[in-house]
């Protein structure tokens, strides 16, 4: 699982069988320094994230397996939306 | 499985049901001399591990399954399943 910051939505009607009526949303990974990480992705949201939103995503199969129905072709779902990344050994640097 | 040190956690109060209750930590991927290898990720911990903490850490989703037992619909790709006490290299 890793970081990301949802950046804005993805508008896609036309889409293969099994993603209708999943909300995409267009995410930044990020490092725990909250400093981009990679590539732009397009994510599916399971926890009603919005754009500005620091969350947490999970990929591969499992990002299929956090939707309903979970037979999804999907290779990144938003599973949670961050409060809070702690990390003082990093600040202390 | 990789080697890892605990650098953190990270607060959620919103999140997919399958992660309630669980605890999230960052860990930071590190070689056999301590040193950090690529970018930290996100793991749920399974073995009371905490931040300074050598850990190894699954990163495969059927064994995370097989070691949560919360049924085969598991969203959860990154599991702390041991706190290191030392590394012997030959």
């Amino acid at each position: 699982m890793y970081l990301g910051r949802v950046n804005g939505t993805v508008v896609a009607s036309r889409k293969v069988e099994g993603m209708e009526g999943q909300k995409l949303l267009l995410v930044q990974p990020v490092d725990d320094q909250l400093a981009d990480n990679g590539p732009l992705q397009v994510a599916v949201d399971t926890v009603q994230a919005g754009p500005g939103d620091l969350v947490v995503l999970v990929g591969s199969r499992e990002a299929a397996l956090a939707c309903q129905p979970h037979f999804v072709p999907v290779d990144a779902a938003i599973v949670g939306v961050v409060d809070q990344v702690h990390t003082p050994e990093r600040e202390e640097a | 499985m990789r080697l890892c040190r605990v650098i953190g956690n990270v607060v959620s109060t919103v999140k997919h049901p399958s992660y309630s209750g669980q605890i999230l930590l960052v860990v930071q991927p590190i070689g056999e001399d301590g040193a950090d290898i690529g970018t930290s990720f996100i793991a749920i911990d399974r073995v009371q591990a905490g931040p300074g903490d050598f850990v190894v850490v699954l990163t495969e989703g059927n064994g995370v399954r097989q070691i949560l037992q919360m049924g085969d619909i598991v969203p959860i790709r990154s599991l702390v399943v041991g706190v290191v006490d030392r590394v012997d290299l030959s």
